[in-house]
C-alpha cells in the first residue's frame, strides 16, 4: 500500500514535470509552427543555470528565480537571433538547424561548466519527508514540485483562456495573418510565447535537477518523452498535453516500479529480469502506437485552421 | 558543373585505396571506409526523404538493427556473411514493415516525432538486452566469413565491399525513382489527394519505399558493425539519425548523389575540426544553422547555380 501511494505521487510528479516540458513544446509549434529541438537545450540551460546561481547565493530558492529570469532572457535572446528567420519555413529546416543548436548548446556546457555533472543540493527544509496520510510519508520537495506544477498549469489555463494576451496568443495560433492585419505586434507575441516556453522547460529543468544530477544530454532523453506526449496529446493542444504528460508519466514510474514483480508471477525468474527493463522502457512507446492506431491525429487534436 | 564534380569525388573513391597504398596512410582508408558506409545510410534515407517526401528522424535504428543482426548471430557462433547479412536486411525490413505501417498512419511533424520516438524504443531495447551486451555494446570478435569469396579482415578488399555496395545501391535507387513505382512515389510527396483521387493507394506504395529504405540501411549497418568489430546502442541514438539528415541535405535532397557528397564533405568537416580544437561541435552547431538558413538545395543546389550562372 506504502508503495503503491508513493509510486503513484512519483507517477504524478514525473507527469507534471513532463507537462511543463511539453506545454512549451505545443505552444511554440501550435502558434509560430516552429519544431524545436533545442527545446531540451533550454531544460539543461536551466538546470545549469540553478546550480550554479544557488551556488553563487547560498540559497536554493533565489537561485531558482535567477535561473529562471536567465532561462527566460537565454529564449528571447535565441529566438530573436536564430529561430525568428525559420518561421514559416519547410518544417525539416526547423529540425536541421535546431539540431545544430543542440550540439552547440552541449559543446558550449563542455566548454563553460566541464564534462562532469553538477549537483544541486536541496535545502534542509524541503528534505524533510512529510505524512500525507496517516502513516505515509512522502518527501517534501517531491510534493513541491507537484504543487508548483499544478500550479504553473492552472495559471497557464487562465492565462491562455482569460487574459488579453492569452486570447492574442490563441489568435495568433488559429489566423496569424489576420490578428497581423489587425493591427497587434506579432513579432513581439512570438518573442513572448517563445520565451515562456523557455522559462517553462527551465523551470523543468531546474525543479528536476535536485533530484537528477545535472549533466550534459540531460534534456535529449526527456524531449523525446515530451513529443510523445504532444504526439498522443494533439499537437497545439495544452490540454491534451496535460493529460497526456499525467498518464505517461504515470505508465513510465509504475510500469517500472511493479512490472517486474508482474512479468517474475508469469515468466522464470531470469526471463522476467531480463525482458523487464527493456519492456518498461517500451511500454509508452507501445502507448504510442496505440493511441495512432486508433486516432492518428492525438487524443485531443487542437482545432485549427 | 555538378555533373563534373560527381564524376571527380566518385573516381576519388574508387582510387583512394591505391593513393592510401602508395602514401602508407592506412587511416584514410579506414575514415573512407566508414565514410562510404554512411553515405550509404544517407542514400537510403534520401529514398525516402528527397524522392518520397517521407521525413524519418529514426533511421539510425536501421544501422543499429543490421549491425545487431551481424553481432548476435557471431555471439551465438554463427560466423558465415551468407546468413548474417540476409538476417540483418530482413530484420531491417521487418521493422522498417511495423514502423511504417504504424508511422505512415500520420504526416509531417508527427511523422518525424513518431519515427524519432521508435528509434529511441529501439535504442532502449538494445540498451536493455543484458546477454548482448547491454549499454555497453557488443563486441564482433570475427568479422562476417564469406568462405574464401571475400576477405573481410582486410581493409582494401572490404573497402570495395562497401564501395561497390553504395554504387549498387545507388543503381537501385537509380532504377526506383524513374520506374513507374517511383513516379508514383513522387507523385505522392506532391499531391497525396490528387494522387489517391487519380486511383493509387498512396500507403502501400510509400510503406514499400519505407520498407526499401530501410532494408538499404539494414545493409550499411551489417558493414557499420563489421568495421567498428563493434555494435553498440549508440549507433541507434538519435543524434546519429540527425547526423544522416544533416548529411542528406547538406548535399542536396532529392538528388543521386548528394548524399554521398554530403556524407563525405559532413564526416571530413568533422574529422578536420575534431582535430583543430576538442570543442568542434561549437562550430558544427551554428555551422548547421547557416545552412539551413543560406544553403537551399545543399551542395548539389550550390553546383548547379554555379554551372548555370
Amino acid at each position: 500500500m506504502l508503495l503503491v501511494v508513493e509510486q503513484f505521487l512519483n507517477g504524478l510528479q514525473f507527469g507534471l514535470l513532463l507537462f511543463l516540458l511539453a506545454a512549451g513544446l505545443t505552444l511554440v509549434f501550435g502558434i509560430m509552427d516552429l519544431v524545436n529541438l533545442a527545446h531540451g537545450s533550454l531544460y539543461m540551460m536551466g538546470a545549469y543555470f540553478a546550480a550554479t546561481f544557488a551556488a553563487w547565493t547560498g540559497s536554493f530558492l533565489l537561485g531558482a528565480l535567477l535561473a529562471l529570469g536567465a532561462t527566460l532572457v537565454l529564449g528571447i535572446v535565441l529566438e530573436m537571433s536564430a529561430l525568428r528567420h525559420l518561421y514559416g519555413r519547410d518544417h525539416l529546416d526547423h529540425v536541421l538547424a535546431t539540431f545544430g543548436l543542440i550540439l552547440f548548446f552541449n559543446e558550449a556546457v563542455r566548454l563553460v561548466w566541464g564534462p562532469a555533472g553538477l549537483a544541486l543540493p536541496l535545502p534542509a527544509w524541503l528534505t524533510v519527508p512529510v505524512p500525507i496520510l496517516p502513516g505515509i510519508h512522502y518527501p517534501a520537495y517531491r510534493l513541491a514540485i507537484i504543487i508548483v506544477a499544478l500550479l504553473v498549469a492552472l495559471l497557464l489555463y487562465v492565462g491562455v483562456m482569460r487574459t488579453r494576451i492569452g486570447m492574442l496568443i490563441r489568435a495568433g495560433a488559429s489566423n496569424r495573418e489576420m490578428i497581423g492585419a489587425l493591427g497587434i505586434n506579432i513579432k513581439l507575441l512570438y518573442t513572448l510565447v517563445f520565451g515562456l516556453g523557455a522559462a517553462l522547460a527551465g523551470l523543468a529543468g531546474l525543479m528536476q535537477a535536485p533530484i537528477l544530477t545535472v549533466q550534459i544530454g540531460m534534456g535529449e532523453n526527456i524531449l523525446i518523452l515530451a513529443f510523445v506526449i504532444i504526439v498522443i496529446g494533439g499537437i497545439g493542444s495544452i490540454r491534451g498535453a496535460f493529460l497526456a504528460a499525467i498518464f505517461v508519466g504515470m505508465i513510465d514510474t509504475l510500469g517500472r516500479a511493479f512490472l517486474p514483480n508482474l512479468l517474475r508471477q508469469v515468466l522464470s525468474g531470469a526471463a522476467a529480469s531480463t525482458a523487464a527493463p527493456a519492456l518498461s522502457s517500451m511500454l509508452i512507446y507501445l502507448l504510442m502506437a496505440i493511441v495512432l492506431v486508433v486516432r492518428p491525429e492525438g487524443l485531443f487534436p487542437a482545432n485549427r485552421r | 558543373m555538378s555533373k563534373a564534380v560527381t564524376a571527380l569525388m566518385l573516381a576519388g573513391l574508387v582510387l583512394l585505396p591505391l593513393y592510401s597504398h602508395l602514401s602508407g596512410n592506412i587511416f584514410i582508408l579506414t575514415l573512407f571506409t566508414r565514410i562510404v558506409i554512411l553515405a550509404l545510410a544517407a542514400a537510403s534515407l534520401n529514398l525516402i526523404m528527397g524522392f518520397g517526401g517521407m521525413m524519418s528522424f529514426g533511421h539510425a535504428a536501421y544501422l543499429g538493427i543490421g549491425g545487431y543482426a551481424v553481432g548476435m548471430l557471431a555471439q551465438e557462433g554463427v560466423g558465415s556473411g551468407f546468413i548474417q547479412f540476409p538476417v540483418a536486411l530482413a530484420a531491417s525490413a521487418t521493422y522498417a514493415l511495423v514502423i511504417g505501417a504504424l508511422s505512415l498512419r500520420t504526416r509531417g511533424v508527427y511523422f518525424i516525432m513518431i519515427t524519432l520516438a521508435f528509434a529511441q524504443m529501439a535504442y532502449y531495447v538494445a540498451s536493455g538486452l543484458a546477454r548482448y551486451g547491454g549499454d555497453d555494446g557488443l563486441t564482433v570478435y570475427k568479422r562476417s566469413d564469406f568462405s574464401g569469396l571475400i576477405d573481410l579482415s582486410n581493409r582494401t578488399q572490404f573497402y570495395y565491399l562497401c564501395l561497390a555496395c553504395l554504387f549498387g545501391v545507388i543503381f537501385l535507387i537509380w532504377r526506383i525513382v524513374n520506374s513507374r513505382f517511383g513516379l508514383v512515389v513522387q507523385g505522392l510527396r506532391s499531391n497525396e489527394q490528387r494522387m489517391q483521387a487519380i486511383g493509387f493507394p498512396a500507403k502501400r506504395y510509400q510503406l514499400a519505399c519505407f520498407v526499401i529504405s530501410g532494408t538499404m540501411c539494414g545493409l550499411a549497418g551489417a558493414l557499420l558493425a563489421n568495421n567498428t568489430d563493434f555494435v553498440s546502442p549508440a549507433v541507434m541514438y538519435w543524434t546519429r539519425s540527425g547526423d544522416l539528415m544533416v548529411m542528406v541535405i547538406l548535399g542536396g535532397m532529392g538528388t543521386l548523389f548528394g548524399p554521398v557528397i554530403g556524407a563525405v564533405v559532413y564526416l571530413l568537416l568533422e574529422e578536420f575540426l575534431s582535430q583543430i580544437t576538442e570543442y568542434w561541435a561549437l562550430i558544427m552547431g551554428p555551422l548547421l544553422l547557416l545552412i539551413v538558413l543560406f544553403g537551399r538545395g545543399g551542395i548539389m543546389g550550390l553546383l548547379g547555380r554555379v554551372g548555370r550562372g
